[in-house]
């Protein structure tokens, strides 16, 4: 019997999950990307930019920082791995590089991108500025209104951004469009994806462009521990490239715990959620299959998490296929846990994450672990973006303590 | 006979075919839609099953299908509304939407409904060919259903020769590289993409759709295939002015055609 296989397949499959549900329009586009992504990206001149831009520009390779007040907390080794400190803010960056790169190589001369809180859409500006090449980032309406110092951050950075009023103006809207902006300029135009989402061979490429953060943890651990597999990984999942990233050069060995942190909103057996794998079931949504929060006659259901970068109504192809094969556990965290554990990391160690990093922290809570037991947290992003949410919340967290 | 072939072997040309959203604009107006085009000489019909997140489609088709959701269309709805149909309609119907709410419909199920209420035909834009081989042929055959594919000016000719390879019915040209409801007129490289088109000698016959907006437009894509197809310009009259459902269809499907 094969062993186990946890890469995407020709098709374009993880299990059952993921393919390329595309019009035709956008047919030629992404058959381009499937047929020379994997040639570029193994190119060595193409590694050695790549490489080059992630440790000068982004800052790589990250720390990975032994949080000691925290591991005493928790009784076990903790480990956070600090994505917080990419340049802009978080590992989006590490995507939006790999594929501007790749973009140039296939000879595109504008740049679309979706963006939910305004960190991918940020990390593309970013690169289109450094590249100077044409950006335009859609984003819904109530996401612009919602993130307005991410929006002037994109314009400073000389983006186009347009406000979505289709749908219900967030993330999937935003999604949506930048599809159809991409059916209407074909020829000229990169869609940089935000994550692990989309069509074949998104998924994969994004995947390989963020496993750069387990690659350095293997090193890492390796230094720190003796070893380079620790018990546990723990990262949030929305659409899921931080987890990816994180998860990718462990996912044949099994020795290592993957645990990811879906938002569960006011909680998941209220309609306030984007717990995907709980609430969700198979279907097809920004042409991919995966698990998709959704009616029984097919429509997709808006989410909902304090967290804009994790109100995504799917989840990644290869998530469902490691959800649906048990290698990787998923669990969730409600917006209360995650604000509570947000408040606790900034006071234990100095670190004030993204809200959608407090997800991932709030699992801390949820697993027990053994005194010796190794566990990394993808610290996946900083809070700056969310000091509003957490100015609100102030007075119920931290006087109550 | 399938009657879009039945269609092709009697006509061809100026075919007009129209597109609605099953469901606007109000929940029971699907009826009445469809038997005033058919009264007005509409040669077929594209009948829109509603979907949240249309990707192929522009800002009035998106609002229409919106709008149907909001006034609490389904595909379990439309089957009913489509009972019986074919006492009443004579000309090919065609279902158009997007593959999940067919899935979790239950594609088997789907298909037979369809081939209950006399559907003829499917236009999914989100099922590539590729796919439909593989997974979908077999069952979309055993029911009846002819499934036409979109080709587009950056359709390679390779696979514009599998498409018309794979096809029973029409391939549907889509006039540019564009969401639907994007243009209002046809250009030059548009006009030599429908000639290159047509040298490759078909075995199918073609309608132009996206861009198909007036008169002027229609007979125009009809020079250079076997007809045209309408449909946010459609949705857009529906929308307008005060006078009946009626009317509106009447005076438009008019307009196009004189």
């Amino acid at each position: 019997m094969a062993a186990t296989n946890y890469n995407v397949n020709k098709k374009g499959y993880y299990g059952e999950f993921g393919g390329a549900f595309i019009p035709e329009m956008m047919y030629p586009n992404i058959k381009e990307l499937e047929t020379k992504y994997l040639d570029i990206i193994n190119d060595e001149g193409f590694q050695r930019e790549f490489k080059s831009l992630l440790k000068d520009y982004v800052g790589r390779p990250t720390p990975l920082y032994f949080a000691t007040r925290l591991s005493e907390h928790y009784h076990v080794k903790l480990y956070l791995k600090r994505e917080d400190l990419c340049h802009t803010g978080a590992h989006k960056i590490n995507n939006t590089i790999g594929q501007i790169l790749l973009a140039q190589r296939i000879g595109k001369k504008r740049i679309i991108a979706e963006t939910g809180a305004g960190q991918h859409g940020v990390a593309t500006a970013t690169v289109c500025a450094l590249m100077n090449i044409q950006c335009v980032v859609y984003m819904g309406d109530l996401d612009v209104q919602r993130q307005s110092p991410n929006v002037a951050r994109m314009r400073m950075l000389g983006a186009e951004v347009v406000p979505v009023h289709s749908g219900n103006k967030t993330l999937k809207d935003a999604t949506n469009e930048a599809m159809r902006d991409w059916i209407n300029n074909p020829e000229d135009t990169h869609y940089i994806i935000g994550s692990v989402v989309g069509p074949h061979p998104y998924p994969d490429m994004v995947t390989q462009f963020q496993s750069v953060i387990s690659a350095e943890m293997k090193t890492q651990l390796k230094e720190a521990t003796g070893h380079e597999n620790p018990t546990a990984i723990i990262a949030c999942v929305g659409g899921g490239s931080n987890a990816a990233g994180a998860f990718y050069h462990y996912l044949e060995n099994p020795d290592v715990q993957l645990i990811a942190v879906e938002a569960a909103g006011k909680g998941v057996n209220t309609p306030e959620t984007a717990a995907t794998l709980v609430a969700g079931k198979p279907g097809v949504l920004h042409a991919s299959r995966s698990m998709l929060m959704q009616t029984d006659d097919g429509q997709v259901i808006e989410p909902y998490s304090i967290s804009a970068g994790l109100d995504y109504p799917g989840i990644g192809p290869l998530h469902a296929h490691l959800h649906q094969s048990k290698r990787g556990k998923y669990i969730y965290a409600t917006d209360h846990e995650a604000l509570k554990a947000a408040y606790q990391l900034t006071k234990f160690e100095g670190i004030i994450p993204a809200l959608e990093t407090a997800h991932a922290l709030a699992g801390l809570d949820k697993i027990s672990f053994k005194q010796d037991d190794v566990v990394v947290v993808n610290l996946s992003g900083r809070g700056d973006k969310d000091l509003q949410a957490y100015i609100d919340n102030l007075e119920n967290y931290v006087d109550n303590e | 006979m399938n009657r879009i072939n039945k269609l092709f072997a009697e006509k061809e040309q100026d075919i007009l075919s129209v597109y609605f959203t099953a469901g606007y604009p109000a929940i029971d107006s699907t009826r009445e839609v469809l038997l005033e085009l058919v009264k007005n000489g509409v040669d077929i019909i594209e009948i829109g099953m509603p979907f949240s997140d249309p990707i192929a489609d522009g800002p009035v088709i998106q609002k229409s299908s919106l709008q149907a959701l909001n006034n609490g269309m389904t595909l379990k709805k439309l089957f009913e509304q489509l009972k019986d149909i074919r006492n009443e309609i004579d000309i090919p119907l065609i279902a158009m939407g997007y593959l999940n709410p067919v899935l979790q419909f239950g594609l088997e199920k789907f298909c037979q409904h369809c081939k209950d209420v006399g559907i003829d035909g499917l236009i999914l834009p989100d099922l590539p060919v590729d796919l439909y081989l593989e997974e979908y042929k077999d069952i979309f055959q055993q029911y009846g259903l002819h499934n036409i594919f979109l080709v587009t000016p950056l359709t390679s000719e390779e696979r514009v020769r599998l498409i018309d390879q794979e096809t029973s019915g029409f391939i549907y040209l889509v006039s540019s590289a564009s969401t639907t409801g994007a243009r209002k007129d046809i250009q030059e490289n548009q006009i030599r993409y429908f000639e290159r088109i047509n040298a490759m000698k078909l075995s199918n016959p073609t309608l132009i759709g996206f861009g198909i907006s007036n008169h002027e437009t229609f007979s125009r894509a009809c020079k250079y295939a076997h007809g045209a197809i309408i449909g946010s310009a459609f949705i857009h009259a529906l929308d307008e002015g005060e006078k009946s459902l009626k009317e509106k269809i009447q005076r438009f499907v008019k307009s196009i055609k004189t």
